[in-house]
């Protein structure tokens, strides 16, 4: 078995899980959107179960009606039922600081594979996510009903979001292929000279912030800006792209902490905690996001070159 | 028209900006600039499909759900809070320190906590407030800054040490988007690059918190 088959054998490990998300959302009965919903997950479980074995113009189409589906406001969570109190609360008192073993089994050999083997980072993420599973059904002594439920509370509680960055990943690749990117270094090339590294490093990270900021969203900006700016204007000019990525994404969050956009972050505690002043979050983080943009320029010109 | 290409990056700022809903903001971008760069319909879907398998590896984060799940309903957030409660009996600027510590590291190992609603509304905030009124009963100020402080520190530890976490999805989505713009770059070499901002925040915000202290009779 190749690395490959492996990877396949994940997936497919995924879709399964969908397709369990899938049922559940179609039997969610106080869902008004419940046949849309379970559709959405449905058609992912089937693209991520069997994808490989059908011809992509499906696969394009079948995304392009999960566009629809949304379009119409007909993906929705729904009242996801919570876990037992009860039961979190005995078996916190059993297992007490245990209970996160499992993650750390997860974060440290999902590393320790993609170092130490020739198998990558993804079937490392694979193996350990199964191997720290096993060690949570084993603490935690349950079945696999309770397993199901777990697992189908989590992926519809995702809702749409949770597939997001794979459409925004889409986005850029439909973008390269359309020659997104040329166009815009052409554009900004007459106002700034693309190959002084400095400028280019400057124009990407504090690019990111201020479109992160217009947009709410530092995923969707990373989508487009690195494609517009971060590809043509420093990793074309030699700069790493795996310190040009983190750096550049991080300079979105800089944005995400100074707008209003971001409400998830920057609203929702200032209704929760009952705060007067409604930008009283984001006047606490303005300086630290000014002081790491910065930081992130500093670093990114000196480790990208 | 070449720059009619650019359409997708138009709909995209201005749906995110209009908070329509956003994967049918994403799809409609797809679309769009697709069809402006000449394809067929066919050749659209062809290449919407392949690139949506191609980039299958950012949501490898799926595997991991059930077991945060099982945990989670067996009282990850119990134990978590336990932890959080031993903090007495130090100044607000601590309390906000150790919690982003214990934040950034829980991040950094893919548990990730709802912190505004799990954690500083019930449990930072009270505690700073407490800690701050301990000699002077606090002003209506004094308690709206603590509470945006509180808010602002679970922030700071959310965003700058979750792609530290190599199956995080921001890390993937880096990871599978360069690899579409024709340059690689591994999850586990983003990680390493996403190591220092997360060090360098919590150096910054640790005296930043300090400082906050000193206004207040402690």
């Amino acid at each position: 078995m190749n690395t490959k088959d492996i990877l396949e054998f994940f997936y497919i490990f995924i879709g399964i899980i969908m397709i369990f998300a899938s049922i559940e959302s179609f039997r969610d009965k106080s869902n008004s959107a419940r046949i849309g919903t379970g559709l959405f997950w449905l058609i992912l479980g089937i693209i991520f179960a069997t994808g490989k074995y059908l011809p992509n113009f499906v696969i394009g189409l079948l995304i392009v009606v999960i566009g629809i589906l949304a379009l119409f406001k007909q993906i929705k969570v729904g009242k996801v039922k919570g876990p037992d109190e009860k039961i979190e609360k005995q078996s916190a008192k059993r297992l007490g600081a245990w209970l996160f073993l499992p993650s750390l089994v997860l974060a440290v050999l999902s590393i320790l594979i993609s170092q130490f083997t020739k198998l990558g980072g993804l079937i490392g993420i694979g193996v350990a996510s199964v191997g720290s599973l096993i060690i949570a059904i084993i603490m935690t002594k349950i079945n696999f009903k309770t397993t199901y439920h777990d697992s189908e509370r989590m992926v519809r509680s995702m809702g749409t979001a949770g597939i997001l960055p794979q459409l925004l990943a889409t986005l850029g690749a439909v973008f390269t292929a359309a020659g997104v990117g040329q166009v815009t270094a052409k554009m900004i090339a007459g106002i700034f000279p693309a190959g002084n590294h400095l400028l280019g490093v400057i124009l990407y990270c504090v690019a990111m912030a201020v479109f992160t900021m217009i947009m709410g969203n530092a995923f969707a900006a990373f989508a487009v800006i690195t494609a517009a700016i971060g590809i043509p204007f420093v990793v074309a000019q030699g700069g790493s792209p795996a310190v040009v990525a983190a750096l550049g994404m991080v300079s979105g969050y800089c944005g995400t902490l100074v707008t209003p956009m971001a409400a998830n972050f920057n609203s929702l505690p200032v209704a929760l905690l009952e705060m007067d002043d409604n930008l009283g979050v984001i006047k606490q983080q303005a300086p630290i996001a000014i002081i790491m943009l910065i930081v992130q320029i500093v670093l990114m010109y000196f480790l990208a070159f | 028209m070449e720059y009619l290409k650019l359409i997708g990056i138009v709909i995209i700022i201005l749906g995110f900006a209009f908070h329509l809903d956003t994967i049918a903001v994403v799809v409609a971008a797809i679309v769009a600039t697709g069809l402006v760069s000449g394809m067929s319909f066919m050749q659209l879907l062809t290449l919407i499909g392949k690139s949506f398998m191609d980039n299958r590896m950012v949501s490898i984060f799926f595997l991991t759900l059930p077991m945060i799940g099982v945990v989670q309903s067996h009282g990850l957030k119990e134990a978590a809070v336990s932890i959080v409660n031993k903090i007495k009996k130090l100044s607000p600027g601590k309390i906000f320190n150790l919690y982003l510590l214990i934040r950034e590291v829980t991040c950094a190992l893919g548990i990730s906590l709802q912190g505004q609603v799990q954690f500083i509304a019930p449990l930072i905030n009270p505690m700073a407030q407490a800690a701050a009124s301990v000699k002077k009963p606090l002003t209506k100020k004094q308690t709206d800054l603590i509470k945006a402080r509180a808010a602002a520190n679970d922030n700071f530890g959310n965003f700058f040490s979750q792609n530290i976490f190599i199956a995080a999805s921001g890390t993937l989505l880096m990871s599978s988007t360069m690899e579409s713009l024709g340059h690689s770059a591994t999850p586990i070499n983003i990680v390493l690059y996403s190591i220092p901002s997360a060090v360098i925040v919590y150096i910054i915000v640790y005296f930043y918190n300090r400082q906050f202290d000193k206004q207040f009779d402690l």
